[in-house]
């Protein structure tokens, strides 16, 4: 396990954070007061409605978009932009279709100037931890989604973030492949222990891989509740069976369920 | 390609038909408008016949008209390319620039190029200079404007992603706005290259005294309605073939997407 920064206080800190965007002359609050704090090494995820505004909340994380009131720090600093310390996996890959696979995921260090030399061993291990081996020279174009996502997953690795925001990764693959790429995020997160906060709407996901859920309202977006999920680890795909997994599952439907009939209560807009 | 058979042959040879039959029965113009078979004749004396014989001035000067054509045409292609990526990749990529400069682009790029030929003479006098002007002039918009609007339109994931692994300004134009923005440079360079081609046949005419455009003008003035023929016939295919070396260069550079039209 790596070494825990010596202070106590979270890697993530979310401190009463406001996201409000103007659109054509129009407000429109897409966070409020959103407060959350991300233990060292906690794998976090967040549960909510479509557009109740978790991709607004991880951007302001990764740095690309600013809380229009509150603070958002990470081990202890303000996030004033992109860094490759918080490693951002999209839910669409977003690779680069004009560079092969290999070009994809050493663009890191590449740019952080390193030799070929420097990084090769760790590439050839991504290569074969993510199953991309025989795949180096195709192009994206190329790949399945979930071999596009490995890539998308490989080329933040490489990097050695501390952090890893995760937005729907898996949201447009297949039951079987996301499965597969869950079993496969289990594996690196368990050898690594990255502080990770992963966004989903697929409860069982949450669950699967979560320490804690954070169920969120719908829009503007607030967290509803959070929840510890003490299941033991290493987890895999069996413990969706478990007693206590489908304990968890009934709670966390029956807050989305509370949730969703307050939104057609008050819906409208 | 291979889909289309050989089916498209009829059309051009049934309007060849028709023109031979037009001109030989004398229905429009006689005397004016030569038959297919004497421009074929004439084409090919002048390019492979003897040159230098005072009875017949095209004879064998073909090549020689086309080679100042094709380096006029490459050269003002060369200088609007060279301007026009540039410029447009940092209009495109930074607010200040485009506010400076896209105004003015805009405004003089309805100004047809056949109207800057007085200009250009007064400027340049009839040498090449006046005619690479032009020619850079022509394609220098659609190249530039082409541009402008690959790089505005690379995907914001692309950028954020490029970010997040730690790349800076250089390292993203480098990487990700301008692989991004190729297919639309290539659109620009492909009509650029049009542009060139009128442009150069337009300078010959007038501003230089060579070239498929001075042949041209020079022609219609001695009344050789069957080499004017033969020159529109030239200029096309060369026009032609270089918009297919900028296809098959595309191809080549644009495997990637290919790949992806495909998938
Ligand atoms: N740049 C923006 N400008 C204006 N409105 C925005 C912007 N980004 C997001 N929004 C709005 O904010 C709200 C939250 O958006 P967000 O993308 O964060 O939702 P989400 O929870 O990620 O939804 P999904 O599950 O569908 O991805 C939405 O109503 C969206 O329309
Ligand atoms: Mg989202």
């Amino acid at each position: 396990m790596p070494e825990r920064p010596p202070t106590g206080r979270p890697t993530v800190q979310v401190v009463d954070v406001w996201k409000e965007f103007v659109k054509r002359g129009r407000r429109l609050e897409a966070l409020q007061a959103i407060d959350l704090a991300i233990e060292p090494n906690e794998f976090a995820a967040i549960l909510g409605p479509s557009g109740c505004g978790k991709s607004t909340l991880l951007n302001m994380l990764a740095g690309f978009d600013r809380p229009t009131r509150g603070q958002v720090l990470v081990h202890g600093e303000p996030v004033e932009g992109p860094d490759p310390r918080r490693g951002v996996v999209f839910q669409e890959p977003a690779l680069f279709p004009w560079f092969t696979v290999l070009d994809n995921i050493t663009f890191g260090p590449k740019t952080r100037g390193l030799r070929s030399g420097a990084y090769q061993p760790q590439v050839d291990a991504l290569l074969e931890q993510v199953g991309l081996r025989g795949f180096e020279s195709h192009y994206p174009a190329e790949l399945s989604g979930g071999m596009k996502q490995r890539v998308g997953l490989a080329r933040v690795l490489i990097m050695e973030p501390q952090v890893l925001l995760m937005d729907e990764p898996f949201g447009s693959l297949d039951a079987q492949t996301r499965s597969l790429m869950q079993e496969l995020l289990l594996s690196v997160w368990e050898r690594h222990h990255q502080t990770v906060l992963f966004i989903t709407h697929d409860i069982e996901e949450a669950l699967l891989l979560a320490d804690s859920v954070s169920v969120m309202t719908a829009r503007p977006g607030r967290i509803k509740k959070r929840l510890a999920v003490e299941l033991p680890r290493p987890r895999a795909l069996e413990i969706t069976t478990s007693p206590l997994f489908n304990a968890l599952k009934r709670e966390v439907l029956t807050l989305i369920r509370e949730e969703s009939l307050r939104a057609a209560r008050e819906g409208g807009d | 390609m291979t889909r289309r058979g050989p089916w498209f042959v009829l059309l051009p040879l049934a309007l060849l038909a028709l023109w031979h039959v037009a001109v030989t029965s004398q229905w429009v113009l006689p005397g004016i408008i030569p038959a297919p078979a004497q421009v074929v004749e004439s084409w090919y004396k002048w390019i492979f016949g003897p040159p230098g014989r005072s009875l017949s001035p095209y004879s064998g000067t073909w090549l020689a008209n086309v080679l100042y054509s094709s380096r006029r045409v490459l050269q003002g292609f060369l200088i609007a390319a060279g301007v026009g990526i540039p410029l447009g990749l940092f209009i495109g990529w930074n607010r200040l620039v485009a506010n400076v400069v896209d105004p003015s682009i805009q405004l003089l790029r309805p100004v047809p190029i056949t109207a800057w030929l007085p200009f250009s003479i007064a400027v340049f006098g009839i040498y090449d200079a006046g005619a690479l002007f032009l020619i850079a002039l022509g394609a220098f918009y659609p190249i530039v404007v082409n541009t402008t609007h690959g790089v505005r339109d690379t995907n914001l994931l692309l950028l954020r992603a490029a970010r997040m692994l730690g790349a800076g300004p250089a390292t993203i134009l480098g990487k990700v706005v301008f692989p991004s923005a190729l297919p639309s440079i290539f659109t620009g360079l492909r009509l650029g290259v049009g542009v060139a081609w009128t442009a150069v046949i337009v300078a010959e005419m007038i501003a230089v005294k060579s070239g498929l455009g001075y042949v041209l003008w020079d022609a219609y003035y001695v009344g050789r309605m069957d080499i004017c023929v033969a020159t529109m016939f030239s200029v096309g295919l060369l026009g032609f073939l270089s918009d297919r070396i900028i296809l098959v260069a595309s191809r080549l550079v644009l495997r990637w997407r290919t790949l992806e039209a495909h998938a």
